[in-house]
């Protein structure tokens, strides 16, 4: 057992990849000699060189759009956007090629490139270094979407992620980064397939989904909760496209009442599809509607102001309250 | 402000002039047979008899839209022929002369352009990437590959065809700035036909569009873009000069477009006829006639038979198209994902089932 800090088990999960399959490369602005700003890379430029660890010019579309002509050569690029808010300029690529080009080839082209981006707020940052993109892209086609939220499923979904002959958007909760905990380095036996999504803790009464940075805080929702006598179920859905239905309707038909709890804006976030097939698929078992928990419909605030536009312990529990009025 | 729009300029690599005149150039020579240039007149008529019947395939509406490629065949043919079989190369959507070079089938051209796919062919087996409709994108594809070609350790080269109104285009300044700072293998072959759909080159630019490489850190050349020994000789000394690790050049292929941008477009709003009618006796294909001619390298029953040819491939290409089957509708979900997604599976078998409910 090792003890990592998430940051450093996806740069374990990366150094393992590495070693495992000399086609897998990194690249992105600053991955090399500085090792990220979050220094998510640290070191593994140095150790494998810098023709599979890229320092790229400063230009998010040629990033993704390079990578995806490293993968049509037979390599395995994973591509760090070094804030969740600078990946708009490398949209087109991710959108119309990354995602469109292998169904174009009629299954001839596999384009298995990561795209890895530090995502959310809660770091006191500038504007465009805290959003939470997710959405734009669980609605395309052709991307799968999952998310970490704590360093064990960071070191093994980075390294499924890279594996999958499917492109990848892989985001990491930014404020988690220096969370740590102990990983079984030496053994896969404990992994989990990386679209599936896992009962973090176990409840009766409420369901709560969550991925990312938000899981955190619905664990923390759901120790208080108990002081209320309520018995919160968190799932951690890991992943977004695919989603893990089967696990999320058995709950939902469980409990009665669930509450999506995510950073980016209630309106049409990833929240509103979760209500959607969730009412659709168990809707006679539900006690109450599926509430959302989210961003408000602005852009996000100057950092002064985040803590009242992140959804907290409060603003879950909130939720939850207003499932037992209907 | 003005452009050097001259087809007489002397910074134009020009070997063969539409008159069918061999000229010197200093930096650029070609040593070619008498076969060698039989061939390559042959396939300038024979892609200029697919373009036609594409054509007419989409007036007889059995094609959605087809972007012609008249005029260009020499750019196309010329720096199609200069590829070896390793070599890749990335076209946008007009590159049916380097398709022909490249030995795909051309009815898989018309694939996209009917609709019953995206994009027929492996691009892997013809070293031919599929067709980009975005404008630009495929640069950025192309030196991405040519980093990968430079991490194999290959003897090879990359190319990527855009015209004038792609150089607008963040994508292809990036993807200069990304092949000048690792010296990627690889040849921006820019087709300046003059027109962006209905936008003249002004629009685009103040300078010469080879000129741009300058600022890049690498070398721009203007050819004769009408002039396919021209056009060949330049691109192989590009091609050569990137698989030895002298890294990227920029080829304006000065040309025009001699049809509309798409059949579903009309130049007469936007350009007047004289125009046409200058560029028509540059033609890129009566030049290399009059020099075989002139130097009795061909006789009228080669040409005859290349006629023939043609004839024989436009009525083999439309029988083929008309032959095309109509995709199914499952085939919706296919190739969408590599690895199994959930998704796609439930919604695959819910939209089957409601078809099987008309069938009843």
């Amino acid at each position: 057992m090792t003890v990592l800090s998430l940051s450093k088990a996806l740069n374990e999960g990366m150094r393992r990849a590495m070693e495992d399959d000399p086609k897998v490369l990194i690249m992105g602005e600053d991955v090399g000699k500085l090792g990220g700003v979050f220094r998510v890379t640290d070191g593994l430029q140095k150790d494998f060189g810098e023709d599979r660890v890229i320092d790229t010019p400063l230009a998010e579309s040629g990033i993704i759009g390079t990578a995806i002509g490293l993968a049509l050569r037979g390599y395995r690029p994973v591509c760090e956007i070094q804030f969740d808010g600078f990946v708009f300029p490398a949209a087109d690529q991710i959108i119309t090629q990354l995602a469109k080009m292998p169904m174009r080839s009629l299954g001839a082209i596999k384009l298995p490139v990561v795209v890895r981006i530090p995502c959310g707020g809660g770091i006191g940052a500038v504007e465009h270094h805290s959003e939470s993109p997710e959405a734009y892209f669980t609605h395309t086609a052709g991307l799968r979407v999952v998310a970490c939220s704590n360093p064990a499923d960071a070191y093994t979904m980075i390294q499924q992620a890279i594996r999958s002959d499917d492109p990848v958007l892989f985001f990491e909760p930014k404020r988690r980064y220096w969370e740590k905990a102990d990983i079984d380095t030496g053994s896969t036996d404990w992994w989990t397939p990386l679209h599936s999504a896992k009962i973090v803790r176990p409840g009766a009464d409420v369901t709560l989904l969550a991925y990312g940075p938000m899981v955190k805080t619905c664990l923390e929702a759901a120790t208080a909760a108990e002081d209320d006598g309520r018995s919160l179920e968190v799932i951690d859905l890991r992943s977004l496209n695919p989603l893990d239905e089967p696990l999320v309707m058995e709950s939902a038909r469980r409990t009665g009442r669930v509450v999506v709890v995510h950073e980016a804006p209630v309106n049409s976030g990833f929240g509103a599809e979760l209500a959607a097939r969730i009412t659709e698929e168990c809707f006679y078992h539900l006690e109450s509607p599926v509430l959302r928990v989210g961003g408000f419909s602005t852009p996000y605030p100057p950092s002064k102001l985040e803590e009242h536009y992140l959804p907290d312990l409060d603003r879950v529990l909130d939720a939850v309250d207003r499932t037992f009025g209907y | 402000m003005t452009i050097d729009a001259s087809g007489s300029s002397p910074e134009l690599v020009q070997l063969l002039t539409p008159e069918g005149e061999r000229v010197e150039h200093p930096d650029y020579d070609i040593d070619l047979t008498p076969e060698e240039i039989r061939s390559l007149y042959r396939d300038l008529v024979l892609v200029r008899r697919i373009d036609l019947e594409a054509v007419a395939l989409q007036r007889q509406g059995e094609l959605g839209i087809w972007a012609s490629l008249l005029g260009q065949e020499a750019a196309q043919i010329g720096s199609g022929r200069a590829l070896t079989d390793a070599d890749m190369a990335f076209p946008t959507y007009r590159e049916h002369g380097v398709a022909w070079c490249r030995d795909v089938d051309p009815v898989k051209l018309l694939g996209l352009f009917r609709g019953v796919n995206h994009g027929g062919w492996d691009p892997k087996e013809h070293n031919f990437h599929l067709y980009t409709i975005v404008i630009g994108s495929q640069t950025l594809h192309a030196v991405g590959y040519a980093m990968g070609i430079q991490r194999d350790d290959a003897s090879a080269a990359t190319i990527v065809y855009f015209g004038d109104g792609a150089t607008s285009q963040g994508d292809v300044n990036e993807s200069f700035i990304w092949a000048s700072v690792f010296n990627a293998p690889i040849v921006f072959f820019c087709q300046n036909n003059q027109w962006a759909i209905s936008e003249p080159l002004e629009k685009q630019t103040r300078i010469p569009l080879y000129r741009r490489a300058s600022g890049f850190g690498f070398p721009g050349v203007r050819v004769d873009g009408n002039d396919v020994f021209a056009c060949l000789a330049v691109t192989r000394k590009a091609l050569e000069a990137a698989r030895t690790g002298q890294g990227p050049t920029l080829i304006e292929a000065f040309t025009y477009r001699m049809g509309a941008h798409t059949t579903t477009d009309d130049p007469t709003r936007y350009r007047v006829a004289s125009e046409l009618e200058a560029w028509k006796l540059k033609d890129p294909i009566e030049r290399v006639k009059a020099y075989l001619f002139k130097n009795q390298q061909a006789d009228q029953a080669f040409f005859d038979s290349v006629d023939a040819e043609a004839d024989q491939l436009g009525a083999d290409l439309r029988r083929r198209c008309l032959a095309m089957p109509d995709p199914e509708p499952l085939d919706i979900f296919d190739h969408v994902y590599r690895e199994p997604h959930a998704l796609i599976d439930r919604e695959r078998a819910q939209f089957a089932a409601y078809l099987e409910g008309f069938e009843k």
